[in-house]
C-alpha cells in the first residue's frame, strides 16, 4: 500500500463531495453552518444506533459468530431507520429555524431556501458518512501491509473508495428528494427513500461479492441523481438551456 | 517540569466568547446594565472621540434604533461570524492533530508532571487512580481560582503595569522557548540537520515578530496566525504533561468553572468585565483572538491590536500567567459591537478568548493521542463546532459576554467517550465485513 492508493482512495471517495463544498458551500455561511449541523445530526443517529448494537452485543453470548453476525446485520438495518429519522428530525428543525436562518443571512433578504437547505442538509449527512467510513481505512492504507493476504479480496480499499463515493452522493440526492416529499407532503417519496436506503445497506450486505453490490447501487445512485435533479425543480428543457446558452445551473435547485 | 508556571498563566486568563456587539442593537433580554446610549459607532467613533470612551461597555452604546431594525442588524451578522471564528479554531485543531500524530513527543508520556497535577496516576488501581485525578483537578483549579482573583484584585488596584509585565513574560516564554521546543522535536521526527545559528534567527524572528503583532500593532491576519499558533503550543504542552484521566476531569471542571466565573454575578471574571466596562476601558490585548477587521488594528488610542470589541474571557485557572495575559484580554472582552457605516462593511467581529482555542485543542488533540481511532476525532471535532455555534447563537440573543467553553466541551467530553468505546466497535465490525450504512 502506498502513497498511490492513499490519495487515488482519497480522491475518489471524498472528491466529488469536496468540489461540490468548495463551489456551491464554502462561500455562504450559513450554508456552511447548516452543512455541520447535517453532519452532527447524522452523528447522533449512529450513535444512537451504536448505542442499541452494543447493548446488543453484550446482552448475548459473545462466541456465537453467526448471533454476532446477526445482530451486526441488525446494526445495520436499524442504523439506516435511525438515520433517516434524524434526517426527518433535521428537517422540521430547519423548517422551524426558517425565519430565524432568514434573519442571520447575510445579505439582504436572501433567505435560503428550502431546496437549497435540503441539498446542504444532504451533503452533510453524506460527508459525514463517508468519511465515517472512510477515514480509519484510508489511514491504514498508508502504513505497510498486504491486502487480502488471508484470503480476503485485494480490491478491498478501492471498492471502499467506490462505496463511499456512492454513499455521498446518494445521501445528497436522498435529502433533496426528502425534503422536497415532506413539503409536499408525499409520503411515497418517504418510504421510497427509505425503501433506497435499506436497499443500498442491503447490498453493501454482499461484500465482497463486488460485482453484486457495485453495480446495483451504482444504478440506485444514477437514479436517485436524476429524481432528485427533476424533484428540485429541474428539467430537459433547462438541461438544454445550459447545453445550448451555457446558463449557470443555479435556478434548478 | 518547570514549564509550569508559563502554563499556569495561560490558563489563567481562559477567555470567554465575545461577541462584538452593535451599538444599535437594542437588548433584547436585559437583564444587564445595559444602559442604552445614543452613541452607535462605536467603532467609527473611536478614532474621532478620545479613543478610550467606551471600553466596556459597549453594549451601553447603542443607538436608538428601532427594535426590529437592530434585530435585523445583530443576526445580521451572525453566520458570518461564526464562520469567521470556526476557521481559526479548525485551523488550532487541525494544527495540534496533525502534531499529535506525526510527533511523538507530545504523546510520550513522560515521568515529569506539572507541578499543578502533583498526584501520580497509578494505572493499576481504578479507584485510586480516579481519585488522584479528582485532587489533580482539585489542585489545578484552585490555581486557576486564584491566579484570577489576583488578577481580578490587580486590575482592580490598576496595577496595569504589573499585569502588562506578566502578559510580556508569559507570551515571551511562549513564543521563544516553547517554539524552541516543539522546533525541535519536529527536526527530531523528520530527522532534518539544523544549526544553531540558523535555529536562533529562525526562533529570533518568530519570537521579536509575534510580540510586536500580539501586544503592539500588526496586520490583522498575522496577528490571528500567531494567536492560533501559541494556542496550539500551549494546548500541546497541557495534552504532554497533562496526566490521562486527570486531562478529561480537568476539562469538565474547567467548563463549569467557566460557567460560574463569567455568569454569577460575583464571578472573578464578570467582575472583571464589569470593572472594565465601568472604567470604559479597553481590555489587553494579546489574549483574545478577534476576527475584526483591519482597520481596528493599530488603533493609536487603545491598546488593543485587536478590536476591543466585547471579549469574553474566561478566565482560566491560572495557567502560565504568560499566556493567560492574552487570555485576560479575552476574558476582559466583553460583546462589543460596532455599528457598521453602510460604507464600511466587516467592523465587527466576535472575540473569542485563547483559553477556548486551547480547551478546544486539547481536547481534539488527546481524543487523537489515545488510540488511533480518526472517527472519534472527527466526531469531537464536530462536537465542538456546534458547540461553539450554539454558544454564538445564546450570544446573539443575549448580547452578553458568556462563556464558550461549557456547551463545546459537554458535547466533545459526551462524543468522545461514545464514539470512543460504542460506535468505534460497532464501525471496525462493519468495516471488516465492508457493510455500509
Amino acid at each position: 500500500m502506498t502513497l498511490a492508493v492513499f490519495f487515488g482512495c482519497a480522491f475518489i471517495a471524498f472528491g466529488p463531495a469536496f468540489a461540490l463544498f468548495v463551489f456551491t458551500i464554502a462561500r455562504d455561511p450559513l450554508r456552511v453552518i447548516i452543512l455541520i449541523a447535517g453532519a452532527f445530526f447524522w452523528l447522533l443517529s449512529l450513535l444512537l444506533s451504536s448505542l442499541v448494537w452494543f447493548i446488543a452485543i453484550k446482552a448475548s453470548n459473545s462466541q456465537d459468530l453467526t448471533l454476532q453476525k446477526g445482530l451486526l446485520i441488525f446494526g445495520v438495518f436499524f442504523s439506516v431507520l435511525l438515520q433517516e429519522v434524524f434526517r426527518f428530525a433535521y428537517y422540521r428543525l430547519l423548517r422551524k429555524a426558517t425565519e430565524g436562518l432568514a434573519a442571520i443571512s447575510d445579505d439582504d433578504g436572501s433567505a435560503i431556501s428550502v431546496r437549497q437547505m435540503a441539498y446542504v442538509a444532504g451533503l452533510g449527512f453524506g460527508i459525514m458518512s463517508g468519511a465515517f467510513s472512510m477515514i480509519n481505512i484510508l489511514s491504514d492504507s498508508l502504513g505497510p501491509g498486504t491486502v487480502g493476504i488471508f484470503g480476503d479480496s485485494q480490491y478491498y480499499f478501492i471498492t471502499a473508495a467506490l462505496m463511499t463515493l456512492a454513499l455521498t452522493l446518494l445521501h445528497t440526492f436522498w435529502g433533496v428528494v426528502f425534503f422536497e416529499g415532506c413539503e409536499k407532503s408525499q409520503w411515497w417519496v418517504i418510504a421510497a427513500v427509505v425503501s433506497l436506503h435499506l436497499l443500498f445497506a442491503g447490498l453493501s450486505l454482499l461484500n465482497p461479492l463486488y460485482e453484486g453490490s457495485l453495480p446495483p447501487v451504482y444504478f440506485i445512485t444514477l437514479t436517485m441523481g436524476i429524481w432528485a435533479f427533476f424533484s428540485s425543480g429541474g428539467s430537459l428543457h433547462s438541461l438544454s438551456a445550459l447545453c445550448t446558452r451555457r446558463k449557470a445551473e443555479g435556478e434548478s435547485s | 517540569m518547570n514549564t509550569s508556571d508559563s502554563e499556569e498563566d495561560s490558563y489563567n486568563e481562559r477567555s470567554a466568547l465575545v461577541q462584538c456587539e452593535s451599538p444599535t442593537i437594542p437588548s433584547y433580554n436585559q437583564d444587564h446594565d445595559v444602559s442604552l446610549p445614543q452613541q452607535t459607532d462605536t467603532k467609527r467613533r473611536r478614532p474621532v472621540s478620545s479613543g478610550l470612551d467606551e471600553p466596556g461597555p459597549v453594549e451601553r452604546e447603542r443607538a436608538s434604533t428601532p427594535d426590529g431594525e437592530e434585530e435585523e442588524l445583530t443576526l445580521k451578522y451572525g453566520a458570518k461570524h461564526v464562520i469567521m471564528l470556526f476557521i481559526p479554531v479548525t485551523l488550532c485543531m487541525v494544527v495540534v492533530v496533525a502534531t499529535i500524530k506525526s510527533v511523538s513527543f507530545y504523546t510520550e508520556k513522560s515521568s515529569q508532571r506539572l507541578i499543578y497535577t502533583p498526584f501520580e496516576e497509578d494505572p493499576n488501581s481504578v479507584g485510586q487512580r480516579l481519585l488522584n485525578s479528582f485532587l489533580n483537578t482539585i489542585v489545578m483549579i484552585s490555581v486557576i481560582v486564584f491566579m484570577t482573583i489576583i488578577l481580578v484584585v490587580l486590575y482592580k488596584y490598576r496595577c496595569y503595569k504589573v499585569i502588562h509585565g506578566w502578559l510580556i513574560l508569559s507570551s515571551l516564554m511562549l513564543l521563544f522557548w516553547f517554539s524552541f521546543m516543539y522546533l525541535g522535536e519536529v527536526f527530531k521526527t523528520y530527522n532534518v540537520a539544523m544549526d544553531y545559528p540558523t535555529l536562533v534567527m529562525i526562533i529570533w524572528n518568530f519570537g521579536v515578530v509575534g510580540m510586536i503583532c500580539i501586544h503592539w500593532k500588526g496586520p490583522l491576519r498575522l496577528q490571528q496566525a500567531y494567536l492560533i499558533v501559541i494556542s496550539a503550543l500551549m494546548a500541546l504542552i497541557f495534552i504532554k504533561y497533562l496526566p490521562e484521566w486527570s486531562a478529561w476531569v480537568i476539562l469538565g471542571a474547567i467548563s463549569i468553572y467557566d460557567l460560574i466565573a463569567v455568569l454569577c454575578p460575583k464571578g472573578p471574571l464578570r467582575m472583571l468585565v464589569e470593572t472594565a466596562q465601568e472604567r470604559n476601558e479597553p481590555i489587553f490585548p494579546a489574549l483574545i483572538y478577534s476576527s475584526a477587521m483591519v482597520w481596528m488594528v493599530g488603533m493609536a488610542d487603545s491598546s488593543n491590536p485587536g478590536s476591543a470589541d466585547g471579549r469574553r474571557r474566561n478566565e482560566g485557572g491560572a495557567r502560565a500567567q504568560e499566556e493567560e495575559e492574552s487570555e485576560d484580554d479575552a476574558a476582559h472582552g466583553r460583546r462589543r459591537r460596532y455599528s457598521a457605516e453602510e460604507d464600511l462593511e466587516e467592523d465587527r467581529g466576535v472575540k473569542l478568548g485563547l483559553g477556548d482555542f486551547i480547551f478546544y485543542s486539547v481536547l481534539v488533540g488527546k481524543a487523537a493521542a489515545t488510540g488511533g481511532d480518526w472517527n472519534t476525532t472527527l466526531a469531537c471535532f464536530v462536537a465542538i463546532l456546534i458547540g461553539l455555534c450554539l454558544t454564538l447563537l445564546l450570544l446573539a440573543i443575549f448580547k452578553k459576554a458568556l462563556p464558550a467553553l461549557p456547551i463545546s466541551i459537554t458535547f466533545g467530553l459526551v462524543f468522545y467517550f461514545s464514539t470512543d468505546n460504542l460506535v468505534r466497535p460497532f464501525m471496525d465490525s462493519l468495516a471488516a465485513h465492508q457493510y455500509y450504512i
